[in-house]
């Protein structure tokens, strides 16, 4: 049999007692060498706090995190930074994290990327930040705020973070 | 129809949720390759009965035992082997345990309502559990979400995944239900409904459903050649 794909539906609100487990979060444990900490909120169209999204990181060479939001709408993972890598097309990319993004309300789950604030050269020429129009570049890299990542989520309005298709 | 087109909008007003949490901009679109990566290893163990919901704890569930089954298939058809299959849902009573689901129906001290397992060889995976009950739900007066199994899978690549429900064939709410219904085609609603398979169903034991699920995606990495 071949054929057409099976559609996609909302993970719902009650997905916690199936998909999070323990230190989904931490692709690599705390205290390994080069650890770092992406800590981040999914907010709505008004701006309140999103507290029954699902988020998975996914690292080619490293692994694979997966984590939900609190009653305040926070997420966290530990990870370690990727290297650049290259493009289907020869080019560089910047180092990134590929982000999925599950919820309660998206029929289909999201794909954004997380890009890392201390690579203004390497972001400069991503072939991919260059698809995005320049103001809204921004909301695919994180800042950093005393040595922890930082990176919201913003699903629809002002800000809104950009997603992909696939 | 194109691939896109026949999956759900993000915007669906009707279902009432996604209406401040649809993304309002147009997604943007990469050219082919930038998302073509594998799945990775999922770091999560599988127990020897985690496939098996109704003997996760000291006694019997309450409920209609049954047998969930089906294969997991590319879009060219190829079984995708030793692939995680996720699954949680509601006990029969429509009750899941989570502490946020104020429905006032039981709780069953011996259904948790959550299994994984790996496709075989054929792409097959199966669980037994029990037959979950509708449910209301405040998206509109009187809204009952029909009786359904939610569904988490990776495939073989990073555009495969897949988060979706299974629902039973004959469920009378299913033309009443947004989520459902967001769903352009009905051919595309008809994919998320399974069968009844008397040949599955097991003689005084539990009665079976039948299921495919197809992905987006390549089955074919370097170790899964077909013979």
């Amino acid at each position: 049999m071949s054929g057409p794909l099976t559609p996609s539906q909302t993970v719902g609100p009650f997905f916690g007692v199936g998909l999070p487990y323990e230190k989904g979060e931490q692709v690599v444990a705390p205290g390994s060498a080069g650890v770092i900490r992406i800590e981040g909120q999914v907010l709505d169209g008004n701006g309140d706090p999103v507290p029954d999204a699902l988020l998975e990181i996914w690292q080619p060479a490293t692994g694979f995190g997966r984590a939900r939001t609190d009653s305040e709408g926070a997420f966290s993972f530990w990870t370690t930074k990727p290297g650049a890598m290259p493009a289907p097309d020869g080019r560089v990319q910047a180092p990134h994290l590929n982000v999925t993004v599950f919820a309660r309300g998206l029929l289909r789950h999201l794909v954004t990327r997380m890009y890392f604030p201390n690579e203004p050269d390497a972001n400069a020429t991503d072939p991919v930040l260059n698809l995005v129009e320049p103001a809204r570049r921004e909301t695919l890299i994180a800042t950093n705020s005393g040595g922890v990542l930082h990176f919201d989520v913003r699903l629809q309005g002002e800000g809104e973070t950009v997603f992909f298709a696939i | 129809m194109s691939e896109d087109e026949r999956e759900p909008p993000y915007l669906y007003p009707d279902y009432v949720g996604t209406r401040l949490r649809a993304p309002a901009k147009p997604l943007v679109h990469l050219p082919d390759g930038f998302h073509d990566f594998p799945a990775p290893l999922f770091p999560r163990p599988i127990g020897k009965l985690d496939h098996d919901l109704t003997r996760q704890h000291g006694g019997e569930p309450i409920g209609e035992r049954i047998i969930v089954t089906g294969r997991v298939l590319d879009s060219d058809g190829r079984p995708l082997r030793k692939t995680i299959v996720e699954v949680w849902q509601a006990n029969a009573a429509g009750r899941y345990l989570d502490q946020d689901d104020q429905h006032p129906a039981p709780l069953d001290p011996n259904f948790s309502g959550a299994g994984r397992c790996l496709t075989d060889d054929d792409g097959r995976y199966r669980f037994i559990t029990i037959k979950p009950g509708a449910y209301p739900w405040k998206n509109h007066r009187n809204a009952w979400r029909p009786a359904h199994i939610h569904f988490s899978l990776f495939g073989s690549e990073f555009r495969s995944r897949l988060v979706t429900q299974m629902y039973f064939s004959g469920d009378p709410l299913m033309p009443r239900d947004p989520i459902l219904q967001s769903i352009p085609d009905q051919a595309g609603r008809e994919r998320l409904v399974s069968r009844f398979d008397p040949e599955t169903t097991v003689p005084e034991w539990a009665l079976a459903y039948q299921w495919d699920i197809v992905l987006r995606g390549r089955a074919a990495t370097p170790f899964e050649h077909e013979p």
